[in-house]
């Protein structure tokens, strides 16, 4: 059961083995995190930005280990990430920095960090919190985060978060190679909690791959309710220029409840491109906050929900200071019974003159009982100031489809190619050539007929 | 060789054709023409098979085949080729794509070998040249953000590489100048063969300088109303439509109209 007091016994279980569990500052961070889950519970859909998904579920949601032999367990716990990780790597020849996580904890064997420019730091949370380097040390403790971060799942990660990533890179430092942070599911952990913290300077530059993949382990014939909380926190300092892709391909059966939160400083510019394409319910908050002048966010998103599948991205554009530009499109391919929501709210402050933003969000339903939910929220405060939104929900389009059919395709084939079509411009604001194929063949595994398309679609022209 | 047969067909439950008779041999040209509204792009889309049109009643055989019971798909693979009066814009399918689907759809029901890109890049950049289209649209989405005119090149592209059996055009001509013009007539004089029909569609005599059709039908009010040679199009050139007349019933030409 996850009852709130299973959770909390857990917490007092755990805590003191918890990484960074000798820190005053953590210690009390956790205790008060977890007091304030026990407090409010999960949310439900009376509290606010949750109106269309509740967690109430979660109250009598079990989270059980697989039935399997022993044996067989640490079998899958040895091979499959191993596996998994291989088929990764063999889609991405390209250059790049690897740090794994297994079930939640890192995995130093199956990690394989290249050479970095000097200034650039990147290790597990855990080997972070044990640093103990002055600078290190409250430099993990200011990007923490606290513990009245975010809703209450956000709480919960906080107290019981083991591990992650923690990327800092000093002032005018730039990481040409894409970094991947890969969760790979374990046999035997159903739970995991995971933190990651990126610190950027000054002029600093990194593109940041966040990836669940779907699963190897835990797929089996009945697979388990799984849940992962996951917290990244962003720092990006003035002129920063950060790329953050995120990959959601969870098992069926897996809960994923996720928060990006974003600062920017004057004049950086930062992309998110959420892709969630997995798990039973996925949840995304993604926030970004401009702290100075002159700063731009892309925040990018594509969801493909089937079954009775469930995804959420609320997110918020806090326009704090003047003339900064955001510009925001989610995507979403809707199928079976699932449903979809979105809620986007850009608030412009008072003094923030000349901000520019806009958001849209179009769904495509491809059955007749998927649902769509768009909503912007617009509070805007100031005068002086661009923005503009619009949201469509709608279906294939018929004039698309008979003319695709009028050139010799057939209705099944045109189909599956229009929805390809609707989802790929979303692709398309990938910049990095080698993560648009990624995410591409990641959108294929989920869409039908995929390999016509994808010998329709081979960038050979 | 196709014959239509007292073809009725309606859209949302409003009768729109009501009783065609056609007949267009191998290797001839036909006109069709005929005011606004008088059903000619749904003429030419029920002989694409878009089902949004409800066929009634009469039959349309076609080199010996029911057309009407081929999916919109086989009829294309067959050879029918239609060029939209207003061609989709399909966002996300780059024009290459698209070209090449189309092209290797037909090519394996003739069950010849299907391109491989760089044959296909060669055939397809030459029927640019062709046609007057920038390689630069290969890899634009399918018609998004094309002017009027670059969308009907663009058809005329996607006919010379499909080389139908059957062409029909809906009113590729409209809205052209005088070059695109040109561009079209030629296309469609090059497809000119003794095993190709071609069916124009146009609501300008002018096309018909280029195009010198064997027939030229009228269209009015779902029916065709009058046939003849090349001389009518020039007849209705000079009195327009109204002569055609409310009821459909169409008074003999004006003495002295007919050269
Ligand atoms: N999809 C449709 N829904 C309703 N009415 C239609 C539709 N398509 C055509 N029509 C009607 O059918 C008639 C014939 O149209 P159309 O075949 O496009 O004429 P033309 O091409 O000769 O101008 C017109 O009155 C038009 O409004
Ligand atoms: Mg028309």
């Amino acid at each position: 059961m996850s009852a709130i007091d299973i959770w909390v016994r857990d917490f007092h279980a755990r805590a003191g083995q918890l990484p960074g569990a000798q820190l005053p500052w953590l210690a009390g961070l956790r205790q008060r995190a977890i007091e304030r889950f026990a407090d409010e519970g999960w949310p439900t859909r009376r509290r606010e930005n949750w109106a269309h998904t509740s967690l109430a579920f979660m109250e009598g949601q079990t989270f059980d280990a697989p039935d399997t032999s022993a044996d067989a367990a640490s079998e899958v716990a040895t091979e499959h990430p191993a596996t998994t990780l291989a088929r990764l790597r063999a889609d991405n020849a390209e250059p790049g920095h690897w740090l794994v996580f297994v079930g939640g904890r890192h995995a130093p064997t199956l990690s394989a960090i290249g050479t970095l420019p000097a200034g650039a730091t990147l290790s597990s949370l855990a080997d972070a919190l044990a640093q103990k380097a002055d600078g290190t040390a409250s430099a993990v403790e200011q990007a923490f985060g606290s513990s009245d971060d975010g809703d209450s799942p956000a709480a919960l990660n906080a107290a019981l978060a083991a591990d992650g990533a923690y990327l800092r890179l000093a002032r005018g430092v730039a990481v040409e190679e894409p970094i991947h942070l890969v969760f790979i599911a374990d046999g035997t952990e159903t739970t995991r909690h995971l933190r990651n913290l990126v610190i950027a300077e000054a002029g600093a530059q990194a593109t940041l791959v966040e990836h669940y993949p779907d699963g190897g382990a835990n797929t089996g014939e009945n697979p388990g309710a799984t849940l992962t909380t996951a917290v990244t926190r962003i720092e990006a300092g003035a002129d920063a220029r950060i790329t953050h892709l995120k990959l959601q391909q969870e098992a069926e059966q897996a809960i994923h409840l996720a928060t990006l939160d974003v600062r920017q400083g004057r004049g950086s510019v930062f992309a998110s491109h959420s892709l969630s394409f997995g798990a039973r319910l996925a949840r995304n908050d993604i926030r970004t906050r401009f702290d100075g002048e002159g700063g731009e966010v892309l925040l990018n998103g594509l969801y493909h929900v089937d079954g009775r599948r469930h995804v959420d991205h609320h997110t918020l554009i806090d326009h704090a200071t003047p003339r900064c530009s955001s510009r925001e499109f989610y995507r979403g391919l809707i199928d079976g019974n699932a449903r979809g929501v979105f809620a986007g709210r850009i608030v412009v402050a008072q003094d923030a003159q000349r901000s520019d933003a806009m958001q849209r969000c179009d769904n495509l339903l491809l059955s007749r009982q998927a649902e769509a939910d768009a909503r912007p929220e617009l509070e805007i405060y100031a005068d002086d100031v661009k923005c503009a939104h619009g949201a469509t929900v709608g279906q294939i389009d018929d004039d698309s489809l008979f003319y695709l059919r009028s050139r010799g395709l057939d209705e099944v084939r045109a189909r599956n190619l229009l929805t390809y079509a609707f989802a790929a411009e979303a692709l398309a604001r990938i910049e990095l050539p080698a993560l648009r194929r990624r995410a591409r063949a990641a959108l294929l595994a989920r869409l039908p007929g995929a390999d016509a398309l994808s010998e329709l679609l081979e960038e050979v022209l | 060789m196709l014959e239509i047969n007292n073809l009725q067909a309606s859209v949302e439950g409003k009768s729109i054709l009501k009783g065609l008779d056609l007949k267009v041999g191998n290797g001839e040209v036909h006109a069709i023409m005929g005011p606004n509204g008088s059903g000619k792009s749904t003429l030419a889309q029920v002989l694409a098979g878009r089902d949004t049109f409800q066929v009634e009643g009469g039959s349309v055989s076609w080199d010996g085949q029911d057309l009407l019971a081929m999916p919109a798909e086989e009829r294309a693979r067959a050879g029918l080729f239609l060029a939209f009066q207003y061609p989709v814009e399909i966002p996300g399918v780059s024009n290459a794509y698209f070209l090449k689907a189309a092209v290797n759809a037909v090519r394996r029901h003739r069950q010849l070998p299907e391109f491989d890109a760089f044959d296909f890049l060669a055939r397809v950049k030459a029927e640019m040249k062709a046609v007057g289209m920038s390689e630069e649209f290969l890899y634009r989405s399918v018609n998004e953000g094309f002017s009027g005119g670059e969308k009907k090149r663009n058809e005329m592209l996607q006919m010379s590489l499909l080389e139908p059996k059957l062409a029909i055009l809906d009113e590729t001509d409209s809205g052209l100048d005088i070059d695109a013009l040109k561009i079209v007539a030629e296309g469609v004089n090059r497809l000119r063969s003794p095993e190709r029909s071609l069916i124009v569609i146009t609501h300008y005599q002018r096309l018909l300088d280029y195009i010198v059709p064997d027939q030229v039908h009228v269209l009015s009010k779902g029916r065709i109303v009058r046939s003849g040679g090349r001389e009518l199009a020039l007849e209705l050139e000079e009195h327009g439509y109204g002569w055609i007349g409310d009821t459909g019933e169409v008074p003999r030409a004006p003495a002295g109209a007919a050269s």
